[in-house]
């Protein structure tokens, strides 16, 4: 279980992510949806653990940085780089092997079953340069599967990405969900959301709403979303808030 | 009639300077190369170049107190890349100047105060051999310096090779995941200045990163990952040395540009004629495959 207490993440002291607190309970798979500039990305770095709280906590529940596996909305990867398919989805094996350790043989089965998973079976000695942006999309959710780990982080995991490969990768996401991994995904396809995800998390840099689908996606807070992500206050006051 | 044996093989056997010589940068070659593939799959080629010029101050300091001694310049040297690969990174953390105008900044500075200092205590001829290295000037101590170097940079890349390529290819993956990505970074630095100053030494702080940089990039043309990569790097980097030794000799024309200038013929052909995107491959006519 994931908790955040009345968490502030800022930018140069703005807040990006203001007063927020819930729970992602363990083994549930959460959307994260909201309008641009709503903090969805900054939070899930902040889950990520790449990005420290300015204020309140965020309580990841014991889980070590080899359980969670996080994929940003855009890698910071050079395509150009010299490297196989295969060779990228067996990084996700590093914590397991070590970085000085070899690949068992067993790991590098996995690494290949993998491959083969998210549809690139054939693909293992390609290099990243040569695959389109959907099939490298593909390779980086191999890696994840790879890292086997409990938590898993997603930003905008199908932007750029076709339709065919938006639900082979969501089939995998559901995988996840019933190997009782948490996922947490941002998106921005309310049909989507509807479809597969059970609790959503509204986020306009404050909560709109946070629980079951149903009732967190509804016209009223599509408004009240619109709303509080479009004031933004050039000459804005330190916040007193929890202050008192 | 141009003598074969005379030309490519009698300096060697004749001369002590030339086979130290010849020593010397084989070694260079095999520290250098694999330090130098790693530094353009990190995009740094522009920090290596700023690194090998701030060795200067440091190695024009010691050659005011002890004179050309190479063991003393050695250590100034690295002394001062370390603090200025260091300081730059550090200062670009905290100001809003990306890495690569941090580093310009610290080697115009660091090129400036050692040209100074060389220049005021010492002689024109001293400013050229530290400007331009000096391969056939190479005594016990460098020859030593450059084997200890190679030998642990060998090691060192061996031993971190799947951390050095994870943190080349996606440093927040290997971060995000707990890994030891700073420290990964400071080695590498550190195996960096190494190299570059043993290169300095041979060299001259104008061409120190010739035999890193310029092998690597010639690699990228042959190889389509990263072990061949260091591998082809090696390679040309030993016949780089080889071949701008024998035209230095043959010429009477330093050592140092003779080297990088062969080094740079291989990265011109590889460029043109290396199979991995080279551009006669690219523009030769070659039906494409079924699928």
């Amino acid at each position: 279980m994931i908790e955040l207490r009345d968490l502030t993440l800022t930018y140069d002291r703005r807040p990006a992510v203001h007063h927020l607190s819930g729970r992602f309970e363990a083994g549930s798979l959460t959307a994260i949806i909201g309008p641009n500039g709503a903090g969805k990305s900054t939070l899930l770095k902040a889950l990520a653990g790449a990005l420290r709280p300015s204020e309140g906590r965020l309580d990841r529940g014991g889980l070590s940085p080899r359980d969670i596996a996080y994929l940003p909305q855009q890698a910071s990867i050079d395509r150009g780089f010299p490297i196989t398919a295969i060779d990228t989805v067996a990084m996700g094996d590093w914590s397991a092997s070590g970085l000085f350790g070899a690949m068992s043989r067993a790991s590098w089965r996995r690494a290949s079953e993998a491959l083969a998973a998210v549809g690139l079976g054939g693909f293992e000695t390609r290099t990243v340069g040569t695959l389109s942006a959907g099939q490298f999309q593909r390779v980086l959710f191999a890696r994840m599967l790879m890292q086997d780990a409990r938590l898993i982080l997603l930003d905008e995991p199908f932007t750029a990405v076709d339709q065919r490969t938006t639900a082979d990768l969501l089939a995998l996401v559901q995988r996840w969900h019933a190997e009782h991994r948490t996922v947490i995904a941002v998106l921005h396809d309310f049909e989507q959301v509807r479809s597969t995800f059970p609790q959503v998390l509204y986020l306009a840099r404050e909560s709109v709403g946070w629980g079951p689908t149903p009732s967190v996606l509804t016209a009223a807070n599509q408004l009240r979303a619109r709303a509080m992500a479009e004031t933004w206050a050039p000459d804005a006051e330190p916040c007193q808030r929890g202050a008192a | 009639m141009i003598d074969p044996y005379g030309l490519l093989v009698a300096p060697f056997v004749e001369f002590a300077f030339m086979r130290r010589a010849l020593v010397a940068s084989m070694a260079l070659s095999l520290g250098c190369a694999p330090v130098g593939v790693f530094l353009i799959l990190r995009r740094m080629s522009l920090v290596g170049d700023a690194l090998s010029h701030a060795i200067l101050p440091g190695a024009a300091i010691a050659f005011l107190f002890a004179g050309l001694s190479l063991g003393a310049m050695a250590i100034g040297g690295f002394v001062a890349g370390v603090l200025t690969a260091l300081g730059a990174g550090a200062l670009s953390r905290l100001t809003p100047l990306r890495e690569d105008a941090t580093f310009a900044a610290f080697y115009l500075i660091a090129l400036a105060a050692g040209v100074m200092m060389v220049s005021v205590g010492g002689s024109g001829v001293d400013l050229l051999h530290v400007l331009f290295g000096s391969v056939l000037a190479v005594d016990d101590t460098a020859l030593i310096l450059a084997a200890s170097v190679a030998s642990v940079s060998m090691l060192a890349v061996a031993a971190l090779y799947r951390g050095f390529v994870i943190e080349s290819f996606d440093r927040e993956f290997l971060r995000v995941g707990g890994g030891p990505d700073r420290a990964l970074h400071a080695i590498f630095l550190v195996l960096l200045v190494a190299n570059l100053v043993v290169s300095f030494l041979a060299l001259g702080t104008l061409m120190a990163i010739g035999l890193m940089m310029l092998p690597a990039a010639a690699a990228r043309s042959w190889a389509h990952g990263v072990a061949g990569m260091i591998g082809v790097a090696t390679g040309i980097a030993a016949l780089s040395a080889y071949a701008g030794l024998t035209l230095s000799f043959a010429l009477d024309a330093p050592s140092g540009p003779s080297i990088v200038l062969a080094a740079g013929f291989f990265y011109a052909a590889s460029v043109l004629f290396g199979p991995v995107g080279g551009l006669v491959a690219r523009a030769l006519p070659r039906r494409h495959l079924r699928g």
